[in-house]
């Protein structure tokens, strides 16, 4: 392990890697910044120019990019009330009412500590939770790692929209089949592409990326630009404040910080949590945990309150990227759309990449404490600053995104089909945003699809076309059966509301 | 059943995923392949069946959490003629080349937009793609095919 570290350590701190996580770590905080687009915007924005680069160097870019839009989306939970990104809704339970307070500036100091502490100390975790279950997962084998694949689509399911689990599973259909479109891996013959040319290499990812996230947010906020309840606030941000801590507030943080950091990491290493349910979690627990007296703060701008939520749904994202890593199975709608630009540099994450491609594996770990450093040492004297960019008008800042989305597919094939069909699908994907059809699922099911067809074709084949190897081997069965429990338990409680 | 759009959505889906299980078994198999215990045509099939069930499920359970757009308060207008100009700009990149589109594209959806910072607009439409493209196509070397910037003797 300690040679793996150090090649990680090596590809990492070499200046062009550190200046790809400085770059990540600024713009994904501008981008998740801005209230609408997450890291799934920001990563898939990028895909495009990390293709350029060797495969560490591009996921050090990406991590960067997802750290700083986290970081961001807390900005914008603090300052407006207005969270950039799921992850950082219950940020602003206790970061907004800080603002109003007149303390912004040491809100976003807290925010941006918390932050830091929750990523290092999960990255800690990482450091040694990841080659352990590494071990464990080179014996999955193929009806394994099916059964695995149908319970992270399931789990992202039922937790990525809340009381739209059929919703979400429709989706992951959708994303399935949009997957399946295309040749076929093993025979060649091609599948729904009604002879079209265009279609015979299947769909891009980044190209289902860039339709279902950037353009159709774009898309969204233009089409909601009138609607009250999404308008966006104004608040003055001349008056930060101090971004200083005092020693009382550091010493409910010091408690707070190492709690709340556990439980980001283990909800993130769940496939399908992340960062909202590891910040929600967190916060519940820490008002749970709290003196009375303190527990009267919260909502009304307490530390705890706002530490809590921005370690953990750090944590969860450092969490998030163990499965990921270890199995191939993504803990998160982000780290589903990083792991479709692994498989685009020709890397196959699991568990030998621990073995065949160690340089990538470490460098991406070290990085993410690298960049946590950077996140901290940009975003903390710059935070007055970055505020400013809350103000940029709509007017440009869609047309850019629309911009940069475009030409990202542009310059990968030189075919305008392309571009109809994405703006096919952003159509599609605005339309169902409307009516809370949630997209990370489809995605997730688009970058699983081959992988799940493949292992599901070994499986029926070793088991000459018997469906009896999802029972045959303990592990197997179990993990089919908690599928099967998730399932149930959420067409049980649609159900239950009725009556 | 009350219906409502969401219920129409699950209507359409299920509908698309009968058509996309009709296709499925369509899908040409070799004739060695045709009784294997997995072919080209499996996976889709049990996709079909899938997106029958859950599209189905929907349809039929009540929707506890029914969700109410607003239709008055959405800007259809300029949510369209966005996209007719992204369709535009997909029809004409070829022809006329990346840098008039891409930077027409830009003018016009500041435009539509509402907006009418002349110099502004300019600024972030034409030189911003012209230093955007020097970076893709002078300093990483991606090829930019631009007919017009030939045919004036820019690029060569």
């Amino acid at each position: 392990m300690i040679e793996g570290i150090l090649i990680g350590l090596t590809t990492a701190l070499t200046f062009q890697n550190i200046l790809m996580v400085m770059v990540g770590c600024f713009f994904g905080t501008i981008i998740g910044m801005l209230p609408g687009l997450g890291p799934m915007t920001a990563i898939a924005l990028m895909i495009p120019i990390t293709y350029g680069f060797d495969p560490a160097t591009g996921l050090i870019l990406m991590a960067g990019v997802y750290y700083g839009a986290v970081f961001g989306g807390s900005t914008s939970s603090i300052l407006l009330n207005a969270p950039g990104v799921p992850g950082t809704v219950a940020t602003s339970f206790d970061g907004y009412p800080m603002a109003q307070q007149g303390k912004a500036g040491k809100a976003l100091a807290i925010a941006a500590w918390s932050s830091f502490a929750g990523g290092t100390l999960s990255a800690i975790y990482l450091l040694f939770m990841a080659p352990s279950l590494s071990k464990v997962s080179l014996s999955f084998r193929s009806p394994d790692y099916f059964a695995l694949m149908i319970l992270g689509l399931t789990a992202i399911a039922a937790f990525s929209s809340k009381g739209q689990f059929l919703k979400a599973m429709m989706m992951v259909v959708l994303g399935l089949m949009l997957a399946s479109i295309g040749q076929d891996s093993l025979s060649d013959i091609t599948r729904f592409t009604f002879d079209n040319m265009n279609l015979t290499d299947g769909i891009s990812f980044v190209l289902v990326v860039m339709a279902t996230f950037a353009m159709s947010e774009a898309l969204t906020i233009i089409l909601k630009r009138n609607d009250p309840t999404s308008a966006a606030k104004q608040v003055s941000l001349t008056e930060l404040g101090s971004i200083r801590i005092n020693k009382e507030e550091r010493t409910k943080m010091y408690k707070t910080i190492p709690r709340s950091s556990v439980i980001g990491f283990l909800i993130g290493v769940l496939p399908g949590a992340g960062a909202t349910i590891a910040s929600f979690l967190a916060y519940g627990m820490e008002r749970n945990v709290v003196s009375d007296e303190e527990k009267e703060k919260f909502g009304k701008g307490s530390v705890n309150g706002l530490s809590a939520p921005e370690t953990a749904n750090n944590a969860a994202c450092s969490g998030s990227f163990v499965p990921m890593l270890t199995l191939g199975i993504p803990g998160s709608g982000t780290t589903a759309v990083m792991l479709g630009a692994l498989l685009g540099f020709g890397v196959q994450p699991g568990p030998r990449l621990y073995m065949t491609n160690p340089e990538i594996f470490w460098s991406i770990i070290m990085s993410m404490y690298i960049g946590m450093v950077i996140l901290l040492i940009l975003n903390l004297p710059l935070i007055p600053y970055i505020a400013r960019i809350l103000a940029v008008p709509k007017n440009y800042l869609i047309p850019l995104i629309l911009f940069f989305s475009v030409t990202g597919i542009y310059v990968m094939s030189f075919n305008n089909f392309d571009i109809y069909l994405m703006i096919g699908i952003a159509v599609v994907a605005t339309f169902l945003r409307l009516y809370d059809f949630p997209m990370p699922p489809l995605i997730l099911a688009f970058v699983l699809g081959g992988l799940m067809e493949e292992n599901l074709r070994r499986s029926l084949l070793l088991s000459n076309g018997s469906w009896e190897f999802l029972w045959d081997r303990t592990l197997t069965a179990c993990i089919l059966a908690t599928t099967i429990l998730i399932v149930v338990w959420h067409i049980y409680k649609t159900f239950k509301k009725k009556n | 059943m009350n219906i409502n759009t969401t219920k129409i959505i699950s209507l359409l889906f299920f509908i698309f995923s009968a058509f996309y299980l009709y296709t499925a078994y369509q899908i040409q198999v070799f004739a060695f392949d045709e009784n294997a215990p997995f072919n080209a045509r499996t996976f889709p099939i049990y996709l079909g069946y899938a997106g029958l069930f859950f599209s189905g499920l929907k349809l039929i359970l009540p929707d506890p959490n029914t969700i109410k757009v607003d239709h008055k308060n959405l800007e259809y207008k300029k949510t369209g003629i966005l996209i007719l100009i992204a369709i535009i700009y997909g029809a004409t990149i070829l022809k006329v080349g990346y840098f008039l589109t891409t930077s027409l594209f830009l003018f016009a959806s500041y435009y539509f937009l509402g907006e009418r910072r002349w110099i502004l607009m300019f600024l972030l439409s034409f030189p911003f793609v012209a230093a955007f493209m020097y970076l893709l196509h002078g300093i990483l070397d991606i090829y930019l095919r631009d007919p017009f910037l030939q045919s004036i003797g820019v690029m060569g």
